[in-house]
């Protein structure tokens, strides 16, 4: 006799987690990416958000496929090569309301879309951004991109010898208001993270190292399994406690700096070697300049502001998404016409 | 003032409501509003006209041209020749003196010694330096105000009311700026005291009375567009600055900003952002069209150059914007502030691969203003990029134009399948071609219904949406997007016909090249006897009303305002071969606004008249 089956565990918006998942992955075996699209997954399913409410984006490349992997009930857009970030601020312009999440490359970010991405990032749009960064391009066979290490080697043997961007530090600099790193691997900080970007309501910027088993996890590879292993330097543990939650944070020993989101959700950093304010904007700068001169890679939250409008607010418009407002909100009438028309008279 | 007016004698050779005024100025030193005030006295009067501002890609400093024709027959399009000249800009003065035909009048600038160079123009001296001290104590006024003064010197030469002028220029100053007005009018008063106590009229130009302007309004082609944009319930508009559409999005803005908020909250039914470049901001109207929005950008030749990407996915991925292109002169940066029709070809057949667009050829500024409402509906009803192709010429000159019409049928969405829809239907295909006519059902993102979601890719799909790299299922996509383009081609205007009475020789044009076709035809049967059909074409792909007008003639001249005969070009994909072989090709490329007498002369060459 086998025993009852177990009620199926749903979020509090009554919904599987079967609901949040997508098509399979296309992506090679032990792939970062396919990490981070679990849990994005996750993420999505535990802080309850409706998956039709969800527009995913992505721009082109390894990365940029990954949107079919997850959230199959949300509206997906593979966009061209470094512009998903344009296509991102124009679906919220036309529906405010929406959830968008937009998933790139370090190629598809750094390299080709380094001007959209600054420019959302002066934006403040609110979206989550995720890079998923593994210094190299992946679908055309292993070439560099702009985040590539100095030194940083390929399979060929070739070696970088230019200046890599890095996207947190121009996140910090130049407006997004939060601000995190982390590793494709490490399960618990991105969740943490990642739940904490759909409770913001300001960009996201994210940037996971996420390997490429294929073509950049080799030796003298910056971005491979191994280095990570070795030069991951986590700023604090991460809680995160959404607002609907009722459950108590396990505050372990030592001492905690929480950060209150938009939503009312908690954001709960846990103090490691060094106390860090993630509200500081000048700390993240030094921290990230420091780890990068000691050949470490910083992860968790650099930089949190959860007041600071974004741009959407500063746009002034109606309630009602523009995109689905009746003609008799958007044709002025027979009047405004002939005064116009007397105006040119 | 009435009684100052003097009268046109009505003798042979007087020219009379026919003729083209042309100012030269520097430009930065405020002779617009002078030139606005003196079209409009003419207009007001009740005589058609038009105005031409001829200006560098330049802030301050450099020489600018404004020409105004008036016309007791109608003719708004370029008249090459210049009959009234008004020399303000001591650089250009003797090269444009030089130029002008015998017996044209000129006014200048007295120190200029104009008088010199020739002996068969008539000359008429004003010491403007020595008459603007009085009239503007304000020294560092004077440079503009000095303007007014031609205004009223102008005024006494060619009898114009100077009611007229009063009302004109009250008009351009409007009641906030009173003391502005009363400064200027002065400057008009002591040109025109100036003038009759001076000057003796030996020119045969003059403004006469007429009732030909009644209710019309004068209005550049880029507010039409962007009021056509407004009354088509715009909600997202995402722009880059460039010459020549800069002043469509401004105008927009202005617009939607005064008559585009909710009456209770004040809040905006519309976003507008100036993106970083043409890449963003096509990107964001095609991710706000996406949604469902109704949303467009502007921009000129090297704007839909970087825009060329993005426009094939939102053809292959079957998305709604509307893109109005104001052209200019190309190929590269070429000549910003000079009119080309430059870009037929690059509109209808942008981004790499397979595509095809429809494109609007507005010629005027009701069609700016109705064309740009077709635009929105087009976009939706056939989920496709729709160019709208404006010039210069249209969108940043002066032209006359009747009362817009309101418009009378209702916005249309397309086919947009809400929650109900998906619950009556259990589903849907995204690129099924359900009603035959090659245009799919779509949902918009956010629609709550586990069955609404679908996957956009610029990548090979099938019906449903899923990447696919099979060979039937790409071809199979093109086949439809073929269908659903023939689908637009029912449904697009009709060319505009002129038929003449057993006509032999037919002329085809699109756009601005209008006015200089019509004039031309009258020109050919006045001067040589010869009878001439002219099409004007409305929209790309070419209704069949274009292949029926061929057929009726023997030669079919198509006038295009380029070098490589676009227009002619893009007949030519769509045309069979014995069609296309009355075709022929008048083409000028040099700039200016297309005048009639080019193309007479083109037509006359070839016919060997």
């Amino acid at each position: 006799m086998s025993a009852p089956a177990a009620p199926k565990k749903v979020n509090r918006v009554g919904l599987e987690v079967l609901n949040y998942r997508g098509g399979k992955t296309t992506l090679c075996a032990g792939c970062g990416h396919n990490a981070i699209t679990e849990r994005l997954i996750e993420a999505f399913w535990e802080m309850g958000v409706e998956p039709s409410q969800v527009a995913k984006l992505s721009g082109i490349g390894c990365s940029s496929k990954t949107p079919a992997y997850f959230l199959s009930q949300s509206h997906g857009f593979n966009a061209v090569h470094g512009r998903s970030p344009a296509v991102a601020t124009g679906a919220l312009l036309g529906n405010h309301t929406l959830k968008c999440v937009v998933v790139s490359g370090d190629g598809d970010t750094a390299s080709i879309g380094i001007g959209q991405f600054l420019h959302m990032v002066r934006r403040n749009m609110p979206l989550i951004y995720i890079i998923e960064n593994n210094g190299v391009y992946g679908l055309t066979k292993g070439q560099f991109s702009a985040t590539a290490d100095v030194g940083a080697t390929l399979k060929t043997g070739t070696v970088n010898e230019l200046q890599p961007i890095d996207c947190c530090l121009m996140g910090v600099e130049l407006g997004a208001t939060l601000v995190a790193r982390s590793f494709s691997g490490d399960k618990r900080q991105l969740s943490a993270i990642l739940k904490a970007a759909i409770a913001h309501n300001g960009l996201s910027v994210i940037d996971v190292i996420s390997p490429c088993v294929t073509f950049n996890d080799h030796v003298g590879s910056t971005k491979s399994y191994a280095y990570m292993k070795d030069h991951e330097e986590p700023l604090h543990e991460l809680d995160f406690v959404p607002g609907f939650s009722d459950i108590e944070v396990e505050i372990g020993e030592g001492e905690t700096r929480t950060v209150e989101m938009h939503d009312g959700s908690t954001l709960v950093l846990r103090k490691l070697g060094a106390d860090y304010d993630p509200t500081s904007r000048m700390r993240a700068v030094t921290v990230l300049h420091e780890a990068a001169e000691r050949q470490e890679v910083v992860t968790g939250i650099l930089y949190v502001d959860p007041a600071r409008p974004n741009f959407m607010d500063g746009l002034e418009i109606v309630n009602s998404p523009l995109a689905t407002l009746p003609e008799s909100r958007v044709r002025p009438s027979r009047e405004v016409l002939a005064q116009i028309v007397e105006e040119f008279r | 003032m009435q009684a100052s007016l003097i009268a046109p004698p009505m003798s042979v050779g007087v020219k009379v409501n026919d003729f083209s005024i042309q100012v030269a100025t520097v430009n930065g030193s405020g002779s617009q509003t002078a030139n606005t005030v003196l079209m409009r006295s003419i207009f007001q009067m009740g005589v058609p006209v038009s105005g031409k501002n001829l200006f560098p890609s330049n802030i301050a400093g450099l020489p600018t041209w404004f020409t105004i024709r008036a016309s007791h027959q109608g003719y708004i399009g370029r008249k090459k020749e210049i009959d009234f000249f008004i020399a303000m800009n001591a650089e250009t003065a003797q090269e444009d003196v030089l130029k002008l035909a015998a017996g044209s009048a000129v006014i200048y600038d007295a120190p200029l010694k104009l008088s010199e160079l020739r002996e068969d123009l008539h000359f008429y001296p004003v010491p403007f330096d020595q008459l603007v001290g009085p009239v503007c104590p304000e020294a560092k006024l004077r440079k503009l105000v000095k303007n007014m003064l031609y205004d009223g010197v102008a005024a006494h030469l060619l009898g114009i009311d100077l009611e007229e002028m009063h009302k004109a220029l009250y008009k351009q100053f409007g009641p906030k700026k009173k003391k502005a007005a009363d400064l200027n009018w002065g400057a008009v008063l002591a040109g025109k005291k100036y003038a009759e106590e001076n000057l003796t009229k030996t020119d045969a130009c003059w403004v006469a009375p007429m009732d030909r302007t009644a209710g019309k309004m004068i209005i550049e082609g880029n507010t039409a567009a962007a009021l056509g944009c407004m009354f088509a319930g715009v909600t997202v508009l995402t722009w880059y600055p460039i010459t020549p559409s800069s002043s469509l999005a401004e105008a927009l803005i202005h617009y939607l900003g005064r008559f585009r908020r909710d009456a209770e909250t004040g809040a905006g039914t519309y976003a507008v952002v100036q993106a970083e470049d043409e890449l963003a901001a096509i990107g964001m109207a095609i991710g706000a069209g996406w949604v469902g929005a109704r949303s467009m950008t502007c921009t000129s030749g090297p704007g839909v150059s970087l825009m060329s990407e993005f426009i094939g996915l939102a053809y292959f991925a079957e998305i709604p914007v509307v893109v109005i292109d104001v052209q200019r002169v190309g190929p590269s940066t070429g000549l910003p502030t000079r009119t080309m029709q430059g870009d037929i070809m690059s509109n209808a057949l942008l981004s790499h691969g397979d595509t095809k667009h429809p494109v609007y050829f507005p010629s005027s500024p009701e069609e700016c203003f109705t064309l740009s409402q077709a635009a929105f509906d087009t976009a939706e009803l056939f989920q496709t990029p729709v160019f709208v192709n404006l010039d210069l010429d249209l969108g940043m000159n002066n032209w006359m134009a009747d009362e817009f019409p309101y418009p009378e049928t209702p916005i249309a969405r397309g086919k947009v399948l809400t929650a109900e829809d998906l619950d009556r239907l259990g589903g849907f295909a995204r690129y099924k071609d359900v009603d035959g006519d090659g245009v799919p059902y779509r949902t918009l993102p956010g629609t709550r219904h586990q069955a609404a979601a679908y996957f956009t890719r610029g990548t090979g799909h099938n019906d449903k949406a899923a990447y696919s790299e099979r060979e039937d299922d790409w071809a199979n996509n093109l086949d439809r997007l073929t269908r659903k383009f023939e689908s637009l081609r029912r449904a697009l205007p009709a060319p505009d016909v002129q038929l003449s009475e057993g006509a032999t020789i037919g002329v085809v044009s699109c756009g601005t090249s209008r006015y200089a076709m019509e004039e031309s035809r009258d020109q050919l049967g006045r001067e040589y006897g010869t009878k001439v059909s002219v099409l004007r074409l409305k929209a790309y792909p070419f209704a069949d009303g274009l292949g029926e007008f061929i057929d009726r003639h023997e030669r079919v001249y198509v006038i295009d305002q380029n070098r490589d005969a676009q227009l002619l070009a893009l007949m030519k994909l769509d045309l069979g071969v014995e069609r296309v072989a009355k075709l022929r090709s008048v083409r000028y490329y040099g700039g200016m606004p297309l005048d009639a007498r080019t193309v007479t002369d083109d037509i006359v060459r070839q016919e060997g008249l």
